[in-house]
């Protein structure tokens, strides 16, 4: 009986949390992927086994699609193995270690998104108080980001190979590039969210602009900063991929997808793309703890 | 009467708005002087300008002609001398200011030392009945508490002339008038100047010494009415015939100014 109450009580806990429709949503993703793995595959199968002269059954097909070496699409439990030989048995400090290759990516990445979220505050703290700015700098913001960044990055690149700087430098800028632009759009935003009373109860205390920037306009801003600052952290990620896909000798995941690609070495492929997504997800989830304990520190409603 | 005595002093005031519509007279031909220690309400239906004279006398909107002193000065110079303190009809509190930092903050601005911002917003919170919730966020507060908090951070920085507009007018009748009651309680023992702005005709002729009765388009003032109760009244006043008549020339000022066209 109360075995039969426990139960009950966990399914509903199950249901009313988040647990359950993550787990249910997970399995319909693996269901459709497994299922998938074999007609993307079938075609080259069926010719090896017909040029071998072999005959045989769907779960010959099925079982020989699920172990291949180079698939069209890898199965998942193929892309796990992989994951756990590259990033937990092998060393760090191999250079087909997925950890050796995510340090680097994430040097760049935290870099660039350093740089790049300062700058971006930067140039929101001018726009809001120029007005000549608003209209002359937002345009070029805005079409910087139209550029595509796979065309841009090489010639960054080659930019700063002209000059004597650490490797990391071309990397890192390209990720301050895709970074900047959420974070100053976010923030003029916020910077411009205090509503008329606010701005006028500065007025009647005859604050000055700095004060009223530093008492009102800044803290104002918090929300509107962590949410781009969320934006800002994945787009990082992705620009020192695509930085590292351009200049793939210093390593990082964007060398690994290069390598894989070369040697049509898919699983190496899809591990490295997992374990970037993962990274991505542990960045934005850091950025997203740093919010929650901002926001209770500034009394948030709990 | 004493020069010195007026808080403000108001002449042949105007201001007009220019719109895409053509100009706009929010208040035409105004003639008003405050003295030290009076208590005036501005009443007057939507449109009459009343806050927007308030907002004259803070130095939030300029005037288009006419004159106006504040203490004796431009508005603008007594806006720099920090010489009112503003009650919008929304507290305004910051939200990710405690109550205390929220009555600190004018202080923190006007550059008071730690020791005196904590001396005096102990005595803003006591002075309006809220302490023991200085470490409380405003969401935490009911809307009354929250208005009272907001009275005590325009009073931390001990400004002689108060302005008000429609301070209680989201609040309901019972707080409301436990409030005025404070209010009234507060003028008395501070000898503040009182600047407030309502739609009651009550609560007008409650509060004040002097009631400005106004009326839209042009916005200008139709009746000046002096309230001789004692400073120290109550509520009860409400059910005397004095107070029923003026309250009585009142709605009939307000409906003389109010045109329905």
């Amino acid at each position: 009986m109360t075995d039969g109450a426990a139960r009950t009580n966990l399914l509903q806990r199950l249901w009313a949390g988040q647990t359950l429709p993550v787990i249910v949503v997970v399995a319909i993703v693996l269901a459709f992927w497994y299922a998938m793995v074999i007609p993307m595959n079938a075609s080259r199968l069926r010719t090896t086994f017909e040029n071998n002269n072999q005959t045989y059954t769907f779960s010959d097909l099925v079982a020989a699609a699920f172990d291949m070496e180079k698939p069209n699409l890898p199965a998942p439990h193929q892309i796990v193995a992989e994951m756990q030989k590259t990033i937990v048995d092998m060393p760090a400090t191999s250079k087909r270690s997925l950890v050796y290759h995510g340090m680097i990516t994430l040097e760049s990445t935290l870099t660039g998104f350093i740089i790049g979220s300062l700058f971006g505050v930067l140039l929101a703290i001018l726009i809001v108080h120029m007005k000549s700015l608003d209209r002359s700098l937002m345009p070029w913001i805005v079409m910087s980001q139209t550029i595509p960044i796979l065309a841009l990055a090489p010639m960054i690149v080659v930019i700063f190979n002209q000059f004597d700087v650490p490797s990391i430098a071309a990397k890192a800028a390209i990720s301050a590039y895709l970074s900047f632009f959420p974070v100053t759009v976010g923030m003029v935003k916020g910077l411009r969210s205090p509503d008329p009373l606010q701005l006028d109860l500065m007025r009647t205390y005859s604050a000055s602009r700095w004060q009223t920037f530093f008492k009102l306009r800044l803290p104002a801003s918090v929300p509107f900063l962590f949410t781009s600052l969320k934006v800002a952290v994945a787009a990082s990620l992705v620009g020192a991929i695509v930085a590292e896909m351009t200049k793939s000798e210093d390593g990082g995941f964007g060398a690994r997808l290069l390598a894989g690609s070369y040697y049509g070495q898919t699983i190496q492929i899809w591990a490295a793309l997992m374990t970037a997504a993962l990274c991505a997800c542990v960045l934005v989830a850091l950025v997203g703890l740093a919010d929650s304990l901002v926001a209770r520190r500034m009394g948030a409603a709990r | 009467m004493n020069e010195a005595k007026r808080v403000v002093d108001i002449a042949k005031l105007s201001l007009t708005y220019e719109t895409s519509d053509g100009p706009v007279h929010a208040l035409s031909n105004i003639d008003l002087c405050i003295e030290a220690g009076d208590f005036v309400s501005f009443i007057g239906p939507s449109g009459c300008g009343k806050t927007t004279l308030m907002r004259v006398i803070a130095d939030l909107e300029t005037p288009t002609a006419g004159t106006i002193r504040v203490n004796g000065l431009s508005p603008h110079e007594a806006r720099l001398k920090r010489a009112y303190g503003y009650v919008f009809q929304a507290p305004a509190l910051y939200p990710w200011r405690s109550i205390a930092k929220n009555i600190a903050l004018p202080l923190e601005i006007m550059g008071f030392s730690k020791s005196e911002q904590n001396a005096r917003v102990a005595k803003g919170l006591d002075l309006v009945d809220l302490t023991g919730f200085e470490k409380k966020f405003p969401w935490q507060l009911s809307g009354g508490m929250q208005q009272r908090a907001s009275i005590a951070r325009a009073l931390s920085f001990d400004p002689d002339l108060l302005l008000m507009d429609e301070p209680f007018g989201a609040l309901d009748e019972i707080v409301r008038d436990k409030l005025n009651e404070q209010l009234l309680r507060l003028w008395d023992k501070t000898k503040k100047t009182v600047v407030f702005v309502t739609h009651s005709i009550p609560e007008a002729v409650f509060l004040s010494t002097k009631i400005v009765v106004m009326s839209p388009r042009p916005g200008k003032i139709h009746d000046i009415i002096t309230c001789d109760f004692p400073r120290d009244r109550n509520l009860d006043i409400r059910e005397t015939p004095e107070f029923i008549e003026i309250a009585n020339r009142v709605r009939q000022g307000l409906r003389e100014g109010h045109s329905y066209d």
